[in-house]
């Protein structure tokens, strides 16, 4: 299995505080990985170095075959390049539909002004139909997003990361504020994610990551702290001392 | 011969004066004064010159008196007789005369036969520097200054022998004034050249306007033209330069009568229609005449038949001009000492030029205290608490509309100034709190919208301020105490009313860290900006800190318009010439942080004065290419000067 | 736009869009009434002024669509947009000036014994206009007014281009929301500022004047002239519309209003936010020209008080009133504020005598304005549009008093309500 991303020597620092130490990751191309880690463990900013929101003091972010270094390029260029990202909150656009939502998302030339003097064709509202299909929202296409419910956004936010086809997903804490049978769904969509392509989910439920089956990495103070099956780090005894506490 | 004759008809007074009064006309001072009687009478100020040096340097005792009542219009002359006497009016048809040889009473007479001196004031000036050598040895110190302040004012050369005979001078500051002065004066009128020279330079460095004063007469320079350049030519010039511009170059050939006239187009156009017949001009159709080109050609045919001056062309314009060489000579001094004058100045100039920078500074702190104070009230309502508030300029009018209504209810300036710190205080923190609770409340997170609704309420009260108080600007007086300026020399200066702003953009500074790092409100304000919620949970009430620091930045805006308003004019758009400024002075300095509204403040105020002092005649393109430049120093900081950074930064 | 709307591909632009149909049809029936009553065409009811005062309100209505496109639709607060009106209405008056100063020095020296020379009538005309501010040659900004199609270009170009690099400056360095309010208001004041200055070579505060002659039509009587800017700001208004709704209708508006309510999730989708904003206050900028450039011939004379940032203020007072985020309301809003400010401000409204004060409305109009307007953003954030949804009974999805937006600043409940 080929490496999609890999990051190593990482640091950034807020005014003299080390969010992020010398932080090394790796992820191949179809793989499912969950990162856990206690609050200020850096999940966060881990996410916003990678997306390009925060600039690495040091080291390298590389991405793809070609290793692309993404330490400089824009989060709208990263994005294009195929790295999508979940927000914690569910983030869609409230005021639009939820077709609206998925045909913005759907992996198009982003170019003003090729979206300026193109319309949707035929192939695009098929696959927004698909889509819809596929996080269960069919029956509310033409609702606009703000009258859905909670756990409806966060799954039109997943369809919406579907349709930009990206090769690196990211998912901050997917499962917060959801029932179980939300929760289940989102499991689901996840793991069948996880066959086309690379998801990174960060999370603080360790019910929701058991189940999700995958490697586990243990972030701690801004650097990895343990890294392999859920069941070898809740025995690792750094892991059991800093997050599992006791 | 006018002497001649004059005494001829006091010889003639003589015989036929009737000497009723006991005056004596023979007294050696009523004779001299006799002798210039007609030009004394005529008080004329071109010709009264030699009537007051012949009765200072006459060497009499009386003279002073004399020249002293002549001056304070208590010389009167008897238009029968013409002996000049002394006089007090007594009532309107009678006067006391006096015997100027003695200072006797003679008696009282009606007025009807004598006729008041009356000097106009530029004869009165000569006669106080006549007066000066008297004056120079005088006991009473004042007197001696009204000398030398005459002398200043207009020296002559007799004066710097007064100045150098007159006695040891006791006062310490009249001595330091007098060397001082002696030194001018003889680089003015020294004798010798090498005395002159070492007079100016014992002026080095001086940045008295005086010594410039005295020193620049004497670099003077004429333009002259010949074919070589003498020696001692202060500088040539090339005709086409900068400082000598064709045109100029040979209309001086011209008036030299070196070269020909050249042909004005005026002069061409007014020769050609002169000699127009209606149709044609020199056998050429007017009709053609639409370029230069054929102008000229027309002109030429004039020539070639006689009809006109032939003129100089170009290029025996330019010919002219290379043959001869273009100079500057001194005329103010001889060679020598204009160099010397010229070194001194230039020596002068260097340090004039770094004292001005220090004035530039001084200017542009006090610009930076003004706008520190107009930002700081921005600084705590958006800084802090992100709430952007466009009446806050209506808020420093406010301010000091409440400063001009307590002065016209107290009349004492520095106690109406006293009380209208705190009203303008209570007013502008009343019109916060009010508005805070019925519209910002309703508005926050919302900031486009609170700008939107705070922008009506600025307009609402600007349009309000003007139909109450008009639309011209109103004074606010500042207290006589505050009047004048500290002078460091001719050059540095700073007004004391700049020193009290500067001194209360300070207060403010100290108050602002106070209230926010060491009491209970600066601490609940601190918890509230940060986290709402939690500080919620803690027992505070958010919406009543909320309305008690709104109230605070809009009662500091109040005071910053008092404090302006004494600086500049109160009218009713005062608070929109601030606006601006102060909103930029918070974003170039950093949201959030005291410490960079002060450093903005400092920026926008130098830049501001760096640019004026660049292009001193224009304020307006001063504050167009600051504005530029903050847009584009946004670019670089776009947080500004002093950023938070982090997640700090993103809530 | 429905899910019909969006599953039925391709049908003719006008059926998609009814309102546009609506508003044209309302615009071609108020024109026809406007001719056939008018002094220069009609029966005479309007009179010559007041045909200009409504020439002059469409233009208003036209760069408040431009306005609510960058503000309702994209959400940047620009405080610069009566700027690029008035550079506009400069481009356009400075070749008025020119060719009309050209035409009367040309007569005047035709009076005079020699045929004039090129330098003597452009000296002339030079020492006509720029005789106020004390200057007689032309400054290097006037080397294009004596061409209409330069000065026409310059109409386009200029504020597209004073749009095109501030937006790019200010878009690069991620200034947003309020910031970017100031910052174009910053800009707009040293534009002010700047053309006050009398070695501006736009004759500093007395500005350009006479614009209301045509150069070479001097025997049109205005009447008729004012008929046709009136047709002309008409026609640019319907142009105007088509294409605004054009712009916010397809993908393009649906990618700006994401960006009005959440600027960094749409960076995250791949959007290169920066341009977007670019493109649309650029194109924005250039219709307030084309407004400006129809407005000041009708308005006779600019100076730079017209650019002052209270103007541009007042123009998001319109837009805000008529309701933003909908076309129809930005015209509704301009021209309802504006007609009644000249009825206010131009005394016909009667004074209010309280016995012991009369209010004059010449002087409490703008204070009325100002309350008036903190109270719609209060109470009414949809403006007068919010009528139309009373009227079709539109209702807002019920929340249940649920937190609405994603992020702080973005859309909120009240805003929803649409």
């Amino acid at each position: 299995m080929s490496t999609l991303l890999e990051v190593s020597g990482v640091s950034v620092s807020f005014d003299g505080f080390k969010a992020i130490n010398n932080l090394a990751f790796q992820i191949g191309e179809r793989e499912l990985r969950a990162v856990i880690g206690p609050n200020g463990a850096g999940k966060t900013t881990f996410m916003d170095i990678i997306t390009g929101k925060t600039r690495p003091d040091e080291g390298r972010v590389l991405y793809g075959e070609k290793s692309l270094s993404l330490t400089g390029l824009s989060e709208a260029r990263i994005a294009r390049e195929g790295v999508g990202r979940k927000f914690q909150r569910p983030t869609v656009f409230e005021d639009q539909t939820v077709a609206e939502n998925l045909m913005l998302a759907l992996r198009n030339n982003r170019n003003p002004l090729a979206v300026l003097f193109s319309s949707p064709n035929r192939a695009d509202h098929t696959r927004v139909g698909e889509l819809a299909e596929e996080v269960g929202l069919t029956a509310h296409l033409g609702r606009k997003s703000g009258e859905l419910s909670h756990g409806q956004k966060q799954w039109l936010e997943i369809g919406m990361l579907l349709a930009q086809e990206p090769r690196l997903l990211l998912v901050d804490e997917p499962a917060a504020g959801m029932t179980p049978a939300e929760r289940e769904h989102t499991t689901d969509l996840l793991v069948e994610a996880a066959k086309t392509r690379a998801v990174v989910v960060v999370e603080h439920d360790m019910a929701f990551v058991r189940r999700l089956g995958c490697k586990v990495t243990v972030l701690h103070e801004g650097s990895v702290l343990a890294e392999g099956s859920i069941d070898h780090v809740t025995q690792d005894e750094k892991v059991i001392e800093v997050y599992l506490g006791r | 011969m006018w002497l001649w004759l004059s005494r001829l008809s006091v010889c003639f007074g003589l015989l036929v004066a009737h000497p009723a009064m006991a005056q004596d006309p023979g007294a050696p001072i009523q004779m001299l004064l006799q002798e210039q009687g007609e030009v004394i009478a005529k008080s004329s100020r071109r010709t009264i010159g030699p009537a007051i040096d012949a009765l200072a340097n006459s060497g009499f005792a009386e003279a002073q008196t004399v020249l002293e009542r002549w001056q304070d219009k208590a010389m009167w002359v008897n238009e029968e007789t013409g002996l000049f006497v002394f006089a007090e009016e007594i009532d309107r048809d009678t006067i006391r005369i006096f015997d100027p040889a003695d200072g006797s009473e003679i008696g009282v007479v009606p007025d009807d036969d004598y006729k008041q001196l009356k000097p106009n004031s530029g004869i009165r000036g000569m006669i106080a520097a006549a007066l000066v050598q008297f004056q120079l040895g005088d006991p009473d110190a004042t007197v001696r200054a009204t000398a030398l302040d005459a002398i200043e004012r207009d020296p002559e050369p007799a004066h710097l022998m007064a100045l150098r005979a007159a006695g040891e001078e006791t006062d310490p500051a009249l001595l330091v004034r007098k060397a001082r002065l002696e030194r001018l004066l003889t680089i003015r009128f020294g004798a010798s050249e090498d005395a002159r020279i070492e007079a100016i330079q014992s002026f080095a460095g001086d940045l008295g306007v005086d010594v410039r004063a005295a020193l620049n007469p004497l670099v003077n320079t004429s333009l002259r033209v010949a074919e070589a350049a003498p020696e001692d030519a202060a500088r040539v010039l090339a005709p086409g330069s900068e400082a000598l511009p064709k045109d100029q170059a040979y209309d001086l050939l011209v008036s030299e009568a070196l070269a020909p006239p050249p042909l004005a187009p005026d002069a061409k156009r007014q020769a050609l229609i002169d000699n127009s017949d209606g149709s044609a001009v020199a056998g050429i159709a007017v009709a053609s005449l639409d370029t230069e080109a054929a102008r000229d050609l027309a002109y030429a045919a004039l020539v070639e038949q006689g009809l006109a001056e032939p003129a100089a062309t170009g290029l025996e314009i330019e010919t002219a001009l290379e043959r001869f060489v273009f100079f500057e000579i001194y005329t103010g001094a001889p060679v020598a000492v204009a160099l010397a004058a010229q070194e001194a100045l230039d020596a002068i100039e260097a340090k004039v030029a770094l004292n001005q920078a220090a004035d530039l500074a001084l200017d542009a702190i006090s610009l930076a205290s003004i706008y520190f104070l107009a930002a700081i009230g921005l600084a705590i309502t958006f800084g802090v608490m992100g709430v952007i508030n466009m009446a806050h300029g209506e808020f420093i009018m406010m301010g000091a509309y409440t400063g001009f209504v307590v002065q016209q209810v107290v009349p004492d300036y520095t106690l109406s100034i006293i009380l209208a710190i705190p009203i303008a205080f209570a007013v502008t923190f009343a019109a916060g709190v009010a508005m805070e609770r019925l519209v910002i409340r309703w508005l926050y997170h919302r900031p486009l919208e609170t700008l939107l609704a705070t922008f009506g309420v600025s307009i609402a009260l600007q349009q309000i301020a003007k139909n109450i108080f008009g639309t011209q600007a109103r004074p606010l007086t500042s207290p006589g105490w505050l009047d004048g300026s500290l002078v460091f020399n001719d050059i540095v200066s700073i007004s004391y009313i700049r020193i009290a702003i500067f001194v209360l953009a300070i207060l403010f500074l100290l108050l602002f860290l106070f209230v926010m790092n060491r009491t209970r409100l600066g601490l609940e304000v601190r918890a509230v900006t940060q986290n709402p919620r939690m500080a919620a949970s803690m027992g505070i009430n958010p919406d009543k800190i909320n309305m008690l620091t709104f109230g605070l930045g809009s009662g500091i805006a109040g005071i910053a318009g008092v404090a302006i308003g004494l600086y500049a004019k109160v009218t009713s758009e005062m608070g929109a010439d601030y606006i601006v400024q102060s909103f930029m002075t918070v974003v170039v300095g950093g949201v959030g942080n005291i410490w960079g509204t002060l450093l903005g403040a400092t920026l926008v105020g130098t830049l501001q004065k760096g640019i004026e002092w660049l292009n001193p005649s224009n304020t307006l393109a001063a504050q167009t290419y600051m504005i530029l430049f903050i847009i584009l120093f946004i670019q670089v900081r776009p947080r500004g000067i002093i950023a938070l950074k982090g997640r700090a930064a993103d809530a | 736009m429905t899910d019909a709307a969006l599953t039925m591909p391709r049908r003719a632009f006008i059926q998609r869009h009814p309102a546009v149909l609506v508003f044209l049809a309302c615009l071609a029936l108020f024109t026809l009434a406007v001719t056939l009553l008018a002094e220069g065409t009609g029966t005479g009811v309007i009179s010559t002024s007041f045909v200009k005062t409504l020439g002059k309100t469409l233009c208003l209505c036209l760069v408040a669509l431009a306005m609510d496109l960058v503000w309702g639709y994209c959400g940047i607060l620009s405080l610069g947009h009566m700027a690029f009106f008035g550079l506009g209405g400069y481009a356009i008056g400075m070749w008025l000036m020119y060719a009309r100063t050209e035409i009367i020095v040309a007569e005047s020296l035709a009076q005079a014994p020699l045929p004039p020379t090129p330098d003597e009538i452009r000296d002339g005309i030079a020492t006509q206009i720029f005789g106020v501010v004390g200057a007689s040659e032309f400054p290097p900004i006037w080397a294009l007014a004596h061409s209409l199609p330069l000065q026409l270009a310059a109409v386009v170009l200029v504020p597209g281009l004073l749009a095109l690099v501030f937006g790019w400056l200010a878009f690069r360095s991620r200034v947003t929301g309020v910031y970017l309010s100031i910052l174009t208001q910053a800009m707009t004041l040293a534009l002010a500022l700047y053309l006050f200055q009398n070695d501006s070579g736009l004759r500093g505060n007395n500005g350009l004047s006479g614009l209301q002659n045509l150069p070479g039509l001097g025997d049109v009587p205005q009447s008729t002239v004012s008929m046709w800017f009136f047709w002309a700001s008409a026609v640019a208004l319907g142009a105007g519309f088509l294409l605004c709704t054009w712009i916010v209708s397809g993908k393009f508006g649906s990618v700006i209003r994401a960006i009005r309510d959440d600027e960094t999730r749409v960076r995250f989708l791949g959007y290169p936010v920066e341009a977007y904003k670019l493109v649309i206050f650029t194109v924005t900028a250039v219709i307030a020209g084309i407004a400006g450039a129809l407005y000041y011939p009708q308005a006779g004379i600019i100076n730079p008080a017209e650019i002052a940032p209270i103007a541009s203020i007042y123009l998001a007072v319109w837009v805000a009133i008529g309701g933003r985020g909908r076309l129809y309301g930005a015209v509704i809003g301009a021209a309802f504020v504006s007609l009644l400010s000249t009825w206010f401000t131009g005394g016909q409204a009667p004074d209010i005598p309280l016995g012991f004060y009369t209010i004059k409305w010449v002087d409490w109009w703008t204070v009325l304005l100002g309350f008036s307007f903190v109270g719609v953003t209060l109470f009414a954030p949809k403006g007068i549009g919010g009528l139309f949804d009373w009227i079709a009974d539109k209702r807002s999805p019920d929340r249940h008093g649920a937190d609405l937006g994603p992020d702080q600043g973005a859309l909120r409940e009240q805003e929803a309500e649409r």
